[in-house]
């Protein structure tokens, strides 16, 4: 490795060639502002637009201040990022971009959470020198899960490589030049009119308000106040593992028991887990799996949870609909369940009971209105709320979640086992499925039921799994632009998978466009990907099948996995869309 | 191209068969990918004389570009245009020379006259008024071109005469 001599504050390092000044700074702790830097490890990819120019440094003997996020160090190089031009040059830059910015800061959903908002504090910004123009674009509130607010946009582009490069969905592109440029799909046309998946990653890593999730928390504040209404809610696997860092804890830290108390407090009427919903769609994926594989059904199967992953398949791949697995996704099976047995158990009218789902996504507001799953006389999940809007919500009711001392959901449909629990991260629904699929075809014991090779971060794995006779190719993708990889490969006839899961976003759903931001810190994905298997390994029963409540639903009320009532219930199907 | 403007981002049902077949033979002579976007564009506008959208999308599928990377370059340039243009195109110079000289006050007239904005299109479909920067005769400023034709040292009380002389040839 080439190494080059440098001085950074007068303090000599050795860093190879190629090296960023702003990663060289890092490694003696000397932090310059960024804005529209992002580094994406797991996709190896950096948005390095040097757009904001928030990060100039003076480079001793240049004539101009240089962006620390691009400019490469060389030999002799002598960087000042604390010298007053470079500190006045990187406040006029935040200026600038405030100049043109709303200042309705108190009001904003990213108030205190907003990076620009920050580098304002950080830079000590205390006056706004520049009185210009402001750009007045309207809001675009057209889908059920993404807002988009031109005005707030800085230009960073962080959405746009997303969108583009890590997701390859390509409906966001600037749009127009100069000062009325903005970010927004084609021909500036409402967001549901795209073809966008609704991921949520441009949400993910909008360092101000220009995109945000719709936020619903009125609505479950009207229901959770109606007394006609008997509310239930579940929450998904990946919430338990992130919520608490709204609250100060550690990145990683599990909080299934705080979060069946804190919901309680709220005053839902049935206090559920998705984990349960989870183990109900292994019993049906599990057993499509074995029906495709033992009648020479298509084959390789593509798992159908994530509703980003659903909408990309459709509008980009229209002509293979016959391949991902009909089951209908935890959280629709999950209302589904709710409003037909839990009612008719609990003697209520279905008209009468609202299913309010936690999940980790934008997405998945977006897949509770879809046409086919709300066809009948009720939706099957009324209303979807984000992990960042729960926090919200418990912070408005004074709840102190951190301390809540923990409890059990409700039972009926509360129960899960560790199958349910990895669903939140990216393998964890094939190794689920596995896990089940082992047991129904060798009608052996599964002792071991850890699949480490399913496991990872890697954003394309593949894994073959020995289940009796049969060795079970599984591939594994997440971010869509990996899963599109995987798809042109069975396009194009290069596929030999049984099996393939894919999830849209870094790390599964751990890393959703509804989780509390990480700005740029994928190490908290990491974590919360350790603390989900943590769960699953101290989880009674670790099989789906295994799971006392779903037996009963089975026994009670669907018949078989894979049967007639469970297809009617369970089971949907998709639709072809166009690419725009 | 201004908000309000985007909004009659044109969508167009029966463009003229030929003009596609047109296209897709000058596609065919180039790389075929996002680096022939803006002269596919540029052709695709001297065929039209527009790009309303069935165009910027047909364009895109032609060269795998996306349907917001097209359109965001559309929007970059003034060049391009996304609603139909006049049978005349009266071009207003408003570069720095031209401004100094006064070239507001004819850019009014042109605008009270034509009963249009900038950008905007005759009822008749004959004239569509824009601005435009540095034509580079600023010698000849304020500077007007309608089509090629450049007309140089242009007063206000010129307005009128210039646009009764293109009516008059319909």
């Amino acid at each position: 490795m080439d190494l080059v001599n440098i001085k950074i504050n007068d303090v000599p390092l050795q860093v190879p060639k190629g090296t960023t000044i702003l990663n060289a700074a890092k490694k003696i702790n000397v932090k310059i502002p960024t804005l529209c830097h992002l580094e994406l490890e797991c996709f190896g990819i950096v948005n390095k637009v040097s757009s904001c120019r928030v990060c100039m440094v003076e480079a001793l003997g240049r004539p101009t201040l240089v962006p620390a996020c691009s400019e490469e160090v060389y030999e002799g190089l002598e960087v000042k990022t604390d010298s007053l031009k470079a500190i006045n040059a990187r406040r006029m830059a935040v200026e600038l971009l405030l100049s043109n910015h709303p200042k309705d800061c108190l009001v904003c959903p990213k108030n205190l959470d907003c990076e620009l908002q920050a580098l304002a504090q950080e830079l000590g910004v205390r006056e706004i020198h520049f009185q210009g123009q402001m750009m007045h674009y309207e809001k675009d509130t057209s889908s059920y899960s993404i807002v988009k607010d031109a005005n707030k946009c800085v230009m960073c582009r962080r959405c746009e490589t997303m969108c583009n490069e890590v997701q390859t969905c390509n409906i966001l592109s600037a749009v127009n030049r100069g000062f009325d440029v903005f970010v927004g799909p084609a021909f500036n046309m409402p967001m549901a009119e795209s073809s966008c998946t609704f991921c949520g990653q441009c949400v993910a890593v909008c360092p101000t308000a220009a995109l945000t999730e719709m936020n619903y928390t009125r609505k479950v504040w009207r229901s959770l106040n109606d007394p006609k209404i008997h509310t239930v809610v579940q929450v998904a696997p990946a919430i338990r593992v992130a919520i608490g860092e709204e609250f100060g804890m550690e990145p990683g830290e599990v909080t299934t028991g705080q979060l069946a108390a804190a919901l309680r407090k709220l005053g839902f009427d049935g206090v559920f887990d998705t984990d349960f919903a989870a183990d109900l769609t292994i019993m049906e994926e599990a057993s499509e799996l074995v029906h495709r594989i033992q009648h020479n059904g298509t084959l390789p199967m593509l798992t159908s949870c994530c509703p980003a992953w659903v909408k990309f398949f459709e509008h980009q791949f229209p002509d293979m609909l016959d391949i991902p697995s009909t089951c209908k996704s935890p959280q629709i099976m999950f209302g589904t369940i709710a409003k037909t047995y839990y009612a008719e158990k609990k003697n209520l009218d279905p008209k009468n009971i609202q299913v309010i789902s936690v999940m980790p996504c934008v997405a998945k507001k977006a897949e509770a209105a879809r046409p086919e799953l709300t066809k009948d006389e009720h939706n099957n999940v009324d209303t979807v709320i984000t992990t960042r809007e729960l926090a919200a919500m418990l912070k408005e009711a004074g709840i102190d979640f951190a301390n809540l001392e923990p409890q059990s959901f409700d039972s009926m449909l509360g129960e899960s086992t560790g199958a349910g629990v990895i669903f939140g991260a990216t393998g964890g629904v094939i190794e689920a499925a596995t896990r089940t699929a082992y047991e129904w075809i060798t009608g052996e014991t599964l002792e071991n039921v850890d699949f480490h090779a399913l496991r990872g971060m890697d954003g394309l794995r593949e894994a073959d799994v020995q289940i009796g006779d049969i060795t079970l190719k599984i591939g594994i993708a997440h971010g869509l632009g990996n899963a599109r990889r995987l798809l042109e490969d069975i396009r194009d006839g290069k596929s030999q998978y049984h099996a393939i899961e894919i999830m849209a976003c870094p790390g599964g759903c751990i890393g959703g466009g509804g989780q509390p931001y990480h700005h740029g810190d994928m190490s908290i994905i990491e974590k919360r990907r350790q603390a989900i298997y943590k769960e699953d390994a101290g989880m009674a029963r670790r099989k789906s099948h295994e799971n006392k409540e779903i037996l009963a639903l089975y026994d009670e009320y669907l018949g078989k996995p894979y049967g007639e009532k469970a297809h009617e219930l369970l089971h949907t199907h998709y639709t072809p869309k166009d690419k725009i | 191209m201004k908000p309000e403007a985007q909004k009659e981002t044109i969508s167009v049902a029966n463009l003229p068969q030929e003009g596609f077949l047109e296209l897709d033979q000058y596609i065919e002579t180039t790389a075929k990918d996002e680096s022939v976007l803006i002269h596919v564009l540029h052709k695709a506008q001297s065929i039209f004389g527009y790009l309303p959208r069935e165009v910027q999308l047909y364009v895109g599928r032609k060269l795998n570009v996306s349907g917001a990377k097209v359109f965001g370059v559309v929007s970059f340039y003034s060049y391009f245009t996304t609603n139909p243009v006049g049978k005349h195109k009266i071009n207003v110079c408003t570069g720095t020379a031209c401004y100094v000289r006064g070239v507001e006050k004819v850019f009014d007239k042109f605008k009270e006259l034509l009963a249009v904005e900038n950008g905007g299109t005759t009822e008749d479909k004959i004239f569509t008024l824009k601005d435009v920067r540095c034509v580079g005769a600023c010698g000849l400023a304020p500077v007007v071109m309608v089509d090629d034709k450049v007309f140089g040292h242009v007063k206000p009380e010129d307005v009128e005469k210039i646009i009764q002389q293109y009516r008059e040839a319909e």
